[in-house]
Parts: structure tokens; C-alpha cells; sequence
């Protein structure tokens, strides 16, 4: 990696790496439509965040407007403490991979990669060699000369972040780079960009709807809705301590249970949970437990399995509660294997949920 | 064509073919080999008559008949006599309008369609009709249009045959205009934008460095088709009293019509050369420099 470092190490961009990325209070609207309201995050040197969320909930604009893609209508965008707001898009200095090939079809790998330096005038057999080295970083050594038509999706955006890192920008900015290529592809990139970004330490904003995504390769996550974030913190917090019943549902899996709030905590089939985020007024609620918060109990509540599916490590297996007949997913232990219409009874860890007024 | 379709599926599988038909080839798309060559044959014919008349007519003897390459030989031997003065001068202006069209064309229109598609693609629509719309105006009415402004034109710029030009862009819009566009929706044109510019590049870099290459296919066609279109225009010379190829034609006819005709012939064949050069540069394919 070393060699990396060196190999990029720009003239150019004496500060590179590690920078603090501000955005305060930007709004952006479309005509009537508001796709951002007052949204405000902060990256720290050298982190990569991931903006969650389902579509239209503006993390896309959030970072074409951090880009100079998008002009906001108002708020700050500061990149090391310098307001880049105005600036246009080619004097910011970030590195951008976008979701569709975005090869230039004319160029080979090596003259896509050299493209930005180029642009910053770096002599010509710098270029190459730089262009070179950070092409074998991603795997791509001996593709230098391939044109975008003569390689894979995945080789594609493997040039696409070589290209991107290769003037060692100040932020890389990441538009569904995955979402694009198959599964088996998508982790290995993943993987892949995870170190990178990791071993340069360059500070990334990266934009996913893919919650697994998400969860496996940002040091923080903020999820979005309606063009505000919801919750921020590391994939940890999000999942075990959700603020609210949408980070509950949108990360993770959640049993949506009817229950009630009797005196500030939640009371779901003869177990009793701790309230999560903003307190509820008493009355029926629905209740959202993680699927290993259940689990089979002998004189538990009465229930019929509906399916069981093996996933390797453990087991999946979503019951139908006798009483009422809603649906509950359990996970356990891989070996206990249930069949279909089997009388179980099921339990509740009892550990804090979520919970939205029924 | 049919008894190379004979199989060695078992009959039950082979679809039954149509009552009188004998062929037991699937079903096609296509038509069969035989109605294809008569369809061919037919336009050939067609096309290809009156141009084989036309090159009969200048190997003829004259009224006596026989065959003789006189008229060819003296076209290249220099010797024109009274029409060669009208001639080169037609071919030259031809040649200077065809330039300078295709270059105004391609400044015109280039950067027109490009920022539309960047910035307002929704006037897409708007720029498609007023570029078509010369097809749908006789060259007579364009030209009773015209002949004021090109007063004014040539108060400006003199009234050298060259500004015609102005006058055969508007007549090349409607080609040049599908040409491009063509090979514009099929390149990612905002996406590459964006990528060039993150990567630090200027507006010029961006239209030089990464559209205009990609953009290529779809300026030579238009460039070619103009020039085409150039080389063919009279009415608009005719009625502006302007020499060019074909008004220069029809004054050389009358002195000598083998000659004129000899320089027809060579048109279409210059013709013939730039649709095959247009088809070439369309289907070029693209390999890994070594």
C-alpha cells in the first residue's frame, strides 16, 4: 500500500487525504418539491459515511449537491473549513464514481485514468505511471489498454474509482457505485473500496439504498427520509438502538407487533419492552422486534410455524401467533429445524424497541 | 436457399407448412431469398437505368452512333474549349459553399444540441421542429425569403458566391440535424459531462476532450451529407443568380452536352464514394490499443 500512497502522492493536491466535510442547513428545492430540508452532516477526516434510504429521499441530491452537481438554494458546504458552495464542480476537488459506466468510450482504461491529471496538467510519464499504479490497485493490471466496451460492469467501475482516486482528491463521493453489477461482483467491490478508502484515508460520502451495503462499509450511516436524516451513527447503534420506528423498519429486520403503551413502555404479548426514541401517550401501538428478540419458548405464546429457511449460520423461521394471527419471524440456531405446522411457543427477550401509534 | 434448411427434426415437431407452400423451414421475418432478389433487382433497375443512359450518352459517337471515349479523354486531357471557364468556376465556388456550410453547420448546431441535451432538454422538441422545418419549404419560397436578407448579406459581406452558405445551412439542417442526434442519444452525454468535470475539466476540455470524439460517427454523416447536399443544390444559386456546380452544368450543356453529362456521372460517383465513406465510418469497431 505504501507504494500506492507514493505512487499517488499529487503535487497538485499537497493537502490531500484526510479532510473535514461540512454541510449545514442545505435546502434544495424542485420547483414546488423540497428535496432537502435543512440537511446538515458532518464527516470527519478520513470517514466514509453512507447515506441510507428508499428512494426519493434525497441522498442522491445531497451529494450531487455536495458535487457542485445540483446548486442548493441555500446552506453551507464547507470542505477543510473552506466554504466550496459556489465553487463550481471542477475547482472542488472530489473524486466521484457515478451508478451507470461512466467510462469515456473513446479512451482506454489507462488514458480514463489519466484523464484528471491531465486536466491538472501533470507532466506525461508521471501520468502513466501513476495511472498505471493505481490501475493494479484495483486489480485491472495488463487492462490498461482495453476500451469500456471490452470489459466486465465490474471492471468498468474498478477504472471508474481508479480514475476517481487517482489525482488524490480531498473527498470521494460515491453514487451507487454497486447497483449496477451482480451480488458476487458487488462484494468483492465493495471490499475492494473499503480498503482502498481505509488505506488512504480519504473522506467519503458514499449513497446507497442496499442497507447490507450500508451497514458492512461505512464507519458511520445516516439514514434519510424526506430529505432529512433521521439517525446517524454506526451501524451498531442504528441497528440495536433505532430512534425511530422508520430506522427500525428500514434497517434491519422487525417483527411489526400490536401492542400497546401502558405508562411509557411498550406491552406486547405478556412481555413488556423499553420505549426507543421520542416518548408515546398510552394507547395501541405497533411494536417493532428484531427477529433474534424472539425465540422458542415451552410456555411461551401459543403459535403453528409457517416456514423455515436455513441461511447457513442460523435459521429463519416465521410462525403464525394462535391468537391472533399475525406473523412473527424468529431467528435461532441453525440445528433446531422446524417444519411447517409444528405447535411452538415463542418469547420476548424484553429488549428496548421502537414503536409507532397504531 | 430452402434446401439448405433440410433438418433432422422428427416430423412431429416440424411446424406444418402452409397449404402449397412445399418449404418445411420455420416460420421467418424475412422474406424468402427468390423475393428478395426481385425486390432488389427492381430497384436496381430503376435506379440504375436512367445512369446507365446517362454514361451511354457520353461515350456516344454522336448522331452516326458507335462508341468512343473521346468526350472522357478530352475532359482529362484539359482540353474543354469554351466550357471550361464556367466550370472550374462552378466546382470551385461548389467546393468553397460545401466547406464553408458544413463548418457554419457544425458551429451552429454542435453546441446548440449539446447544451439543449445538457440544460433544457425539454426543448429537445422545439430545436427537432425548426431544424426539420426547411423540408417542408419549397426552395422557391426559401428563396423568395431570402433574396432580402441576402441583400443585407451582401451589403455585409460582399456578394461573393461563399455566402451562399447562409443560405444552404438552413437547406442542410434537417440532415445534418438527424444525424447528429442519432449518434447524440446514444452516447450518455450528461453522465460523461459529469464525470469530466469532477475530474477537473473545463467546459472546452469537456466538449473537445470527451463529446466532439464521441460525437464523431454523427459529424462526419452530417458533414458528408451536406457536402452531398451542396454539390447538389440549384434552385436556390439559380434564382439568387449565383454560380455553382449545377448552374455552371446547365450553361456548359448548352455548349457541350457530353461534357455535361460527364460531370454529372462524376458527381455521383464522388456521391457514391461519400455514402460509402459515411456507411465505413459508421461501422468502424473500436479494438485495444497494444
Amino acid at each position: 500500500m505504501t507504494a500506492l500512497v507514493d505512487t499517488i502522492d499529487s503535487p497538485t493536491s499537497p493537502e490531500t487525504g484526510s479532510a473535514t466535510v461540512e454541510l449545514t442547513d442545505v435546502v434544495k428545492h424542485y420547483g414546488q418539491m423540497q428535496a432537502l430540508r435543512g440537511f446538515s452532516l458532518t464527516l470527519a477526516p478520513g470517514e466514509l459515511v453512507a447515506l441510507l434510504g428508499p428512494s426519493g429521499c434525497g441522498k442522491t441530491t445531497a451529494l450531487r449537491s455536495l458535487a457542485g452537481l445540483e446548486p442548493v438554494t441555500s446552506g453551507v458546504m464547507t470542505v477543510a473549513g473552506a466554504d466550496v458552495s459556489h465553487l463550481p464542480i471542477n475547482k472542488r476537488d472530489m473524486g466521484m464514481v457515478f451508478q451507470s459506466y461512466s467510462l469515456f468510450p473513446h479512451m482506454t482504461a489507462q488514458e480514463n485514468v489519466e484523464f484528471g491529471l491531465r486536466m491538472r496538467k501533470v507532466p506525461a510519464d508521471q501520468r502513466r505511471e501513476r495511472a498505471r499504479g493505481m490501475l493494479a490497485e484495483v486489480g485491472l493490471e495488463g487492462l490498461e489498454h482495453r476500451f469500456a466496451h471490452q470489459m466486465s460492469g465490474g471492471q468498468q467501475q474498478r477504472v471508474a474509482l481508479a480514475r476517481a482516486l487517482v489525482t488524490r482528491p480531498r473527498v470521494l463521493l460515491l453514487d451507487e457505485p454497486l447497483s449496477a453489477l451482480d451480488a458476487k461482483v458487488r462484494v468483492e467491490l465493495r471490499d475492494l473500496i473499503r480498503r482502498i478508502q481505509t488505506d488512504l484515508k480519504i473522506t467519503t460520502l458514499f449513497v446507497t439504498h442496499d442497507q447490507e451495503e450500508a451497514l458492512a462499509m461505512a464507519d458511520r450511516v445516516a439514514v434519510m427520509n424526506n430529505g432529512v436524516i433521521e439517525q446517524i451513527g454506526t451501524p451498531e447503534e442504528l441497528y440495536s438502538r433505532p430512534r425511530s420506528a422508520f430506522v427500525a423498519d428500514f434497517v434491519g429486520l422487525s417483527n411489526k407487533l400490536p401492542g400497546s403503551i401502558v405508562g411509557g413502555v411498550i406491552r406486547a404479548y405478556r412481555a413488556t419492552f423499553d420505549l426507543l426514541g421520542a416518548p408515546l401517550d398510552d394507547g395501541a401501538v405497533i411494536a417493532y422486534v428484531r427477529p433474534e428478540d424472539v425465540e422458542f419458548a415451552d410456555n411461551g405464546v401459543p403459535a403453528v410455524v409457517v416456514t423455515s429457511s436455513f441461511l447457513g449460520a442460523h435459521r429463519h423461521t416465521v410462525v403464525r401467533v394462535v391468537e391472533d394471527g399475525v406473523l412473527v419471524t424468529i431467528q435461532h440456531a441453525a440445528n433446531d429445524a422446524k417444519s411447517p405446522g409444528d405447535r411452538v411457543g415463542i418469547a420476548f427477550s424484553g429488549r428496548p424497541a421502537c414503536a409507532t401509534p397504531a | 436457399m430452402t434446401s439448405t434448411h433440410h433438418t433432422t427434426t422428427p416430423p412431429a415437431l416440424v411446424p406444418k407448412a402452409p397449404r402449397g407452400r412445399q418449404s418445411t423451414r420455420p416460420a421467418s421475418v424475412s422474406p424468402r431469398r427468390t423475393t428478395r432478389v426481385i425486390i432488389l433487382s427492381a430497384t436496381a433497375l430503376f435506379l440504375g437505368t436512367p445512369i446507365a443512359a446517362l454514361v451511354g450518352f457520353t461515350i456516344r459517337g454522336g448522331l452516326d452512333g458507335g462508341l468512343t471515349a473521346d468526350h472522357w479523354l478530352g475532359l482529362f486531357s484539359g482540353d474543354l474549349g469554351a466550357a471550361a471557364k464556367p466550370l472550374a468556376a462552378g466546382v470551385q465556388n461548389s467546393l468553397v459553399l460545401a466547406l464553408v456550410t458544413v463548418a457554419l453547420m457544425l458551429v451552429l448546431l454542435v453546441p446548440t444540441m449539446v447544451l439543449v441535451r445538457l440544460h433544457v432538454p425539454r426543448w429537445e422538441k422545439v430545436i427537432e421542429f425548426v431544424c426539420l422545418l426547411p423540408l417542408t419549404i419549397p426552395a422557391v419560397a426559401l428563396v423568395v425569403g431570402l433574396a432580402p436578407v441576402f441583400r443585407v448579406v451582401a451589403q455585409i459581406f460582399g456578394s461573393s458566391s461563399w455566402t451562399l452558405a447562409f443560405a444552404y445551412v438552413i437547406l442542410v439542417l434537417p440532415f445534418s440535424y438527424r444525424a447528429i442526434h442519432a449518434n447524440l442519444m446514444a452516447v450518455d452525454v450528461p453522465t460523461l459531462t459529469q464525470a469530466a468535470r469532477s475530474l477537473g475539466a473545463s467546459w472546452f476540455h469537456v466538449l473537445w476532450d470527451v463529446i466532439l470524439p464521441n460525437l464523431r460517427r454523427g459529424i462526419l454523416a452530417a458533414s458528408f451529407i451536406s457536402i452531398a447536399a451542396v454539390l447538389g443544390e440549384f434552385t436556390i444559386a439559380s434564382l439568387l443568380s449565383r454560380t455553382n456546380l449545377q448552374t455552371s452544368l446547365v450553361l456548359v450543356a448548352k455548349q457541350d452536352p457530353y461534357l455535361s453529362n460527364i460531370v454529372v456521372v462524376l458527381s455521383l460517383v464522388f456521391a457514391l464514394i461519400l455514402l460509402i465513406v459515411i456507411g465505413r465510418v459508421g461501422n468502424q469497431p473500436r479494438r485495444s490499443r497494444s
